[in-house]
């Protein structure tokens, strides 16, 4: 236990807990985004329905819910931990500071905080909007009548669209870099690292933002 | 060529410092920018004041005492060389030339330009060695190594040292310079005995200095004079879970 | 003063051996009692400290620099030469013995550059335990290149950065035993005096080069490892720290000064280009494996290289010296350029460069080739000139490189100074009137690694030690006349630079010290250097404080050693009236225009005692005697 502190608390170790608990909530993505593409069955949501009631009665998904919750508590407090290091490694800035190429957009840090920080806001709405109402409360509506309803809000269905496009630029960096902090990405695996992380930063983004904008303007 | 100098003052440890705009003329473009900055040094002399004080020596690139923020970039904005190696002839004639010593929390500024880089050698001494003794080793053909082992040693081993790698990084990270020797020591069978304590003692030391994070931005590759490889970065990180999962 | 070189009898194979045995040694338990001073940290001293702290000493080592891997011994890139054989091409020990007394045109003592060959085995072993990436062949064995002035491939390299591999090894080893307290490092100090207490060195005073404080140190013995002092002709290929402080400043405690004229011109350097020239750069030696020099046939030729045909080119090395072609030591290569431009065949802009073309190779052998065996040096001088060698020749000319010359030191390596002992560049050393490529690495590790550390035991184990404390007045003084130097040098405030007075003294160092020597000229240069001294020393301007990090006083105080050390440099030159490796009096060359000996008059090694300031030194000769390798007129062709 003692060694497993320690190995947290230096700065290899709080890093690879980030790309770690990143990586598994990239997983959990793929769940909700299978799920979600439900929506389309042209059934009037049953399906999607009947999917969503079996995912909040079910004790093995109730239970991994829970890892996943500690998952996003590690994300973020590792995150935040190593931000606040990070600034604090550099008292006094530059007068002018240029980052190389080198270093997309994506990747610089106030890039990273912002988007960090945007998708943490849009997941406690988010929690709010939907997961609150369907596992807790009494009596709620059917899921695919409550989300067809907020997708169909301009300023939610907005709102959720440009959470999801900070989401993928979050991954964009955040998905190579995991590979990268577990020693993972080697000339070798590149192409296959970089292959995946489209899927993770592109094609599924995309996917949560066809939601919204389906109710709002295609149907 | 004619320049004007905006250069980071400071009289020491504990001087708040500040910028100081410097004119130089009829600068050739063949000079280096050092050599420039020799011109501006023995022109203030001959006003009687205090030139600037920067670190350098080899002035060919190889030996890592020289190092400056150059219009925002570490060495300057030339790829793949030291700040030593900087021809005038890369900047346009007229401008303006922003000079900042590299700023780190870990590298206090001493004067100047100057700073104090004996973190580095903190995180040497805690374990970037073989700890081999003089004599008693065997002749130096018993280990074959494979050729693109050696040569991938070789590209970490070269490393100079000089800080760009933090200077430049948006955290102050010293990953790249720590993984570069813990990398070498790690592709070679020489280094295969301490493998496990060396990378462990390597980063508990390169965090204790106050160093950043690395945040995988790769800026410090960019500006590395020797062009050292962030893959040496995931192997540093590959070693750090090897030595906790199998040490 | 009877010099005594303290060289053991006995066959040449032996020497080393037997001496070895008679020394005596200090108990495992006592060495912890003792203490040395290492001044200087590049290949010799870090290797020196690393092996004393090894073995259980207290060091205590003294840099200017911040740390120790930046000494210039970083900057060497070509190789360390040992006779392995691994190339099946005839190689031993006893060969390379041979080509370094010859290369050295017999002005090296002969059981010194035996030890050396003996041991240089043993640091190509130590080097790979370290993790030095030496370059491998496909079967994973190491690979060899060849260098001047032999006919073997002996020379083991890391691309072209040697030097920085082998100063990283023993950095990484001295690194390991100041983490371990055995050695205490003290970075940013240059040492500015030696300390004699009862005619023993016991001590030295440094200045902390960042608050400018003088500090004082006691000790034992005190190792000077300081390398040479080839910047006193302002422009060389040495760091621009590079100083002669060290050994001048014991030199005028008593140590004697062996051979001071012998200076390296190293033939393929990149040409000056203009005032504004802070240092030259060397390219390579190596690169005369793959590379042809030549020069137009006709003079004043002002096409561009490219443009001018195969039979117009006058590959003047290949030309001279059938056998050895581009691959000929040093000197000769050196000397042979300046004719050619002396002759007005010369090129480039200043019409002072020859060229060194790697048409043939790329064509025989493809660009990739020549791209991974000298991709770096190629980049480095297309950042300098903004030329592309891989589609030009590149232009070369000599500059000074190295100093043979250096504090005088007997089998030992200890100077005439009881415990003041000297290695690597700054002793006179093993290579005579001209250093062979890819020797200097191979010098300062075996002094470092093999040989310093049994004799120095020898002389602790033999010698009564009273105690001594750095308040004692032999400290006080010595740093009472330092605080006086100066303050001297901070009141005077003159009108010029302390860069001025040095080019000037490059200048005229350059001109009549260097590489063709007369005595007209030398005689010129006794007048004109103390001269520009008595000017430097009323007209210098240095600014800034005495007590802050303040780089103008540094040069100064090395720029005033200088002044001095130039003049003993000329007034050896003068008294050796023979040409000899390095040293080229015009007065003495074949009619073939290469270096003429007088080994009657001249075979010993010229060790200056220092008598006063402005006193004319004396010279203590020590007879060298060649047993085995026989001298002869040097024949490269």
């Amino acid at each position: 236990m003692k060694s497993l502190v320690k190995f947290f608390q230096s700065s290899v170790g709080k890093k690879i807990a980030m790309s770690l608990s990143g990586l598994f909530l990239c997983t959990f993505l793929i769940v909700h985004v299978s799920i979600n593409l439900l929506l389309f069955v042209n059934d009037g949501g049953a399906m999607y329905n009947e999917y969503s009631a079996f995912m909040s009665s079910n004790v093995i998904i109730r239970t991994i819910e829970i890892v996943l919750f500690l998952g996003i508590v590690i994300h973020m407090i590792s995150g935040v931990w190593v931000w606040l290091k990070n600034r604090a490694s550099r008292p006094i800035g530059y007068d002018t500071y240029k980052l190389s190429d080198n270093a997309p957009l994506s990747s610089r840090t106030p890039m990273l905080t912002t988007s960090a920080a945007l998708v943490g806001f849009f997941l406690v709405s988010h929690l709010i909007t939907f997961w609150i109402p369907t596992r807790f409360g009494a009596e709620h509506k059917l899921p695919y009548v409550m989300v067809s309803e907020a997708f169909s809000d301009p300023t939610l269905g907005i709102f959720y669209i440009i959470a999801v496009a900070f989401l993928g630029f979050h991954l964009k960096h955040g998905f190579q870099a995991s590979f990268q902090t577990l020693g993972l990405k080697t000339k070798r695996y590149l192409w296959l690292i970089q292959s995946l992380a489209v899927i993770f930063w592109l094609l599924i983004p995309l996917a949560f933002a066809a939601m919204p904008a389906y109710f709002l303007w295609f149907r | 060529m004619n320049f004007t100098l905006k250069i980071w003052r400071q009289k020491n440890r504990t001087d708040e410092g500040r910028f100081v705009e410097y004119t130089v003329k009829d600068i050739s473009p063949d000079a280096s920018l050092l050599e420039m900055l020799d011109v501006l040094n023995n022109d203030i002399v001959r006003k009687g004041e205090d030139p600037v004080a920067f670190d350098h020596d080899c002035r060919e690139g190889i030996c890592g005492s020289c190092g400056l923020v150059i219009d925002g970039r570490s060495h300057g904005p030339n790829r793949g060389i030291a700040t030593c190696e900087l021809r005038m002839r890369s900047f346009r004639d007229g401008n303006t030339i922003v000079v900042e010593p590299w700023r780190a929390k870990a590298f206090p500024i001493i004067k100047d330009l100057v700073v104090d880089r004996s973190a580095f050698e903190r995180i040497m001494q805690a374990g970037g060695y073989v700890s081999t003794k003089t004599g008693g080793v065997p002749d130096a053909n018993a280990i074959p190594i494979p050729k693109p082992v050696a040569e991938e040693a070789m590209d970490a081993a070269a490393c100079i040292g000089c800080g760009a790698c933090v200077a430049a990084c948006p955290n102050g990270s010293a990953m790249l310079f720590v993984s570069a020797k813990v990398s070498q020591l790690a592709l070679l069978p020489q280094g295969q005995v301490e493998r496990t304590e060396r990378v462990q003692r390597m980063v508990a030391r390169m965090d204790a200095e106050g160093f950043g994070n690395c945040s995988n931005n790769y800026a410090c590759e960019a500006e590395c004079p020797k062009k050292i490889s962030v893959e040496h970065i995931a192997r540093l990180n590959r070693e750090f879970i090897r030595a906790k999962v199998a040490g | 003063m009877k010099l005594e070189s303290k060289i053991p009898a006995g066959p040449i194979e032996k020497k080393w051996d037997d001496h070895r045995f008679n020394l005596k040694l200090v108990n495992p338990a006592n060495k912890r009692k003792y203490t040395i001073i290492v001044v200087g940290t590049g290949l010799a001293g870090a290797s020196a400290a690393a092996s004393f702290g090894e073995l259980g000493y207290n060091v205590l080592a003294f840099s200017y620099h911040e740390s120790p891997r930046r000494a210039h011994s970083i900057a060497a890139q070509g190789g360390i030469n040992a006779p392995k054989n691994y190339a099946n091409d005839g190689d031993s020990i006893y060969r390379l013995f041979y080509d370094t007394v010859k290369g050295g045109d017999y002005r090296a003592r002969e059981a010194n550059v035996y030890r050396l060959a003996q041991v240089s085995n043993s640091i190509i072993d130590q080097c790979v335990a370290q993790g030095v990436p030496f370059a491998r062949d496909y079967a994973g064995y190491l690979d060899n290149r060849s260098f001047g002035g032999a006919q073997v491939s002996r020379t083991f390299y890391a691309r072209s950065q040697t030097g920085q591999q082998l100063l990283l090894g023993a950095y990484s080893a001295l690194s390991r035993q100041i983490g371990e307290g055995q050695v205490k490092f003290f970075s940013r100090r240059e040492m500015v005096d030696l300390v004699l207490v009862d005619g023993m060195a016991r001590g030295i005073v440094v200045r902390n080069l960042v608050t400018g404080e003088l500090e004082s140190y006691a000790a034992d013995a005190v190792v000077l490892a300081t390398g040479g002092y080839g910047n006193v002709f302002y422009l060389s290929t040495n760091a621009k720290a590079c100083n002669a402080t060290a050994v001048w400043r014991a030199y005028k405690k008593g140590a004697l000064f062996g051979n001071p004229c012998f200076t390296q011109i190293h033939p393929t350097c990149i040409p000056v280009g203009g005032d504004y020239q802070s240092k030259l750069t060397l390219m390579s030696e190596s690169l005369r494996n793959d590379g042809r020099i030549w020069v137009p046939k006709k003079q004043g030729d002002t096409r561009k290289a490219t443009d001018i045909p195969e039979e117009e080119r006058d590959y003047y090395l290949e030309r001279l010296y059938p056998s050895f072609g581009n691959l000929v030591p040093r000197d000769v290569a050196s000397r042979r350029a300046k004719e050619m431009c002396d002759k007005g065949h010369g090129v480039g802009p200043s019409k002072m460069a020859v060229y060194l073309d790697f048409a043939d190779a790329i064509r025989r052998n493809g660009k990739a080739w020549i791209e991974e065996k000298y991709g770096n040096l190629f980049d480095m001088y297309h950042e300098i000139t903004a030329e592309d060698p891989y589609k030009t020749p590149m232009r070369i000319y000599p500059a000074v490189h190295y100093t043979m010359g250096g504090l005088w030191v007997d089998y030992n390596l200890m100077s005439n100074i009881p415990g003041l002992y000297v290695i690597g560049e700054a002793n006179f050393s093993d290579h005579g009137a001209n250093r062979l490529g890819a020797s200097a690495l191979m010098q300062g590790l075996a002094d470092g690694y093999f040989i310093i550390p049994y004799t120095i035991g020898d002389y602790l184990a033999s010698t009564k030690f009273k105690p001594v404390k750095t308040d004692d007045p032999p400290f006080r003084e010595s740093t009472k006349t330092i605080n006086d130097m100066v303050n001297k040098l901070m009141s005077i405030q003159g009108t010029r630079t302390v860069d001025d007075f040095h080019k000037d003294l490059g200048k005229i160092m350059w001109e009549y010290v260097g590489m063709g020597r007369s005595e007209k000229g030398l005689k010129k240069a006794l007048k004109f250097i103390p001269e520009l001294r008595k000017e430097f020393w009323s007209d210098v301007k240095v600014t800034g404080k005495e007590n802050d990090l303040n780089a103008e006083l540094e040069k100064a105080g090395r720029v005033a050693d200088y002044l001095e050390l130039g003049e003993l440099m000329a007034l050896d030159a003068l008294n050796r009236s023979e040409s000899c490796g390095g040293h080229f009096r015009e007065e003495h060359q074949t009619e073939e225009g290469e270096a003429k000996r007088n080994d009657k008059k001249f075979s010993y090694v010229a060790a200056w005692e220092f008598k006063g300031e402005n006193k004319k030194p004396a010279l203590q000769k020590e007879a060298l005697e060649f047993e085995y390798v026989k001298p002869s007129q040097r024949s490269y062709k």
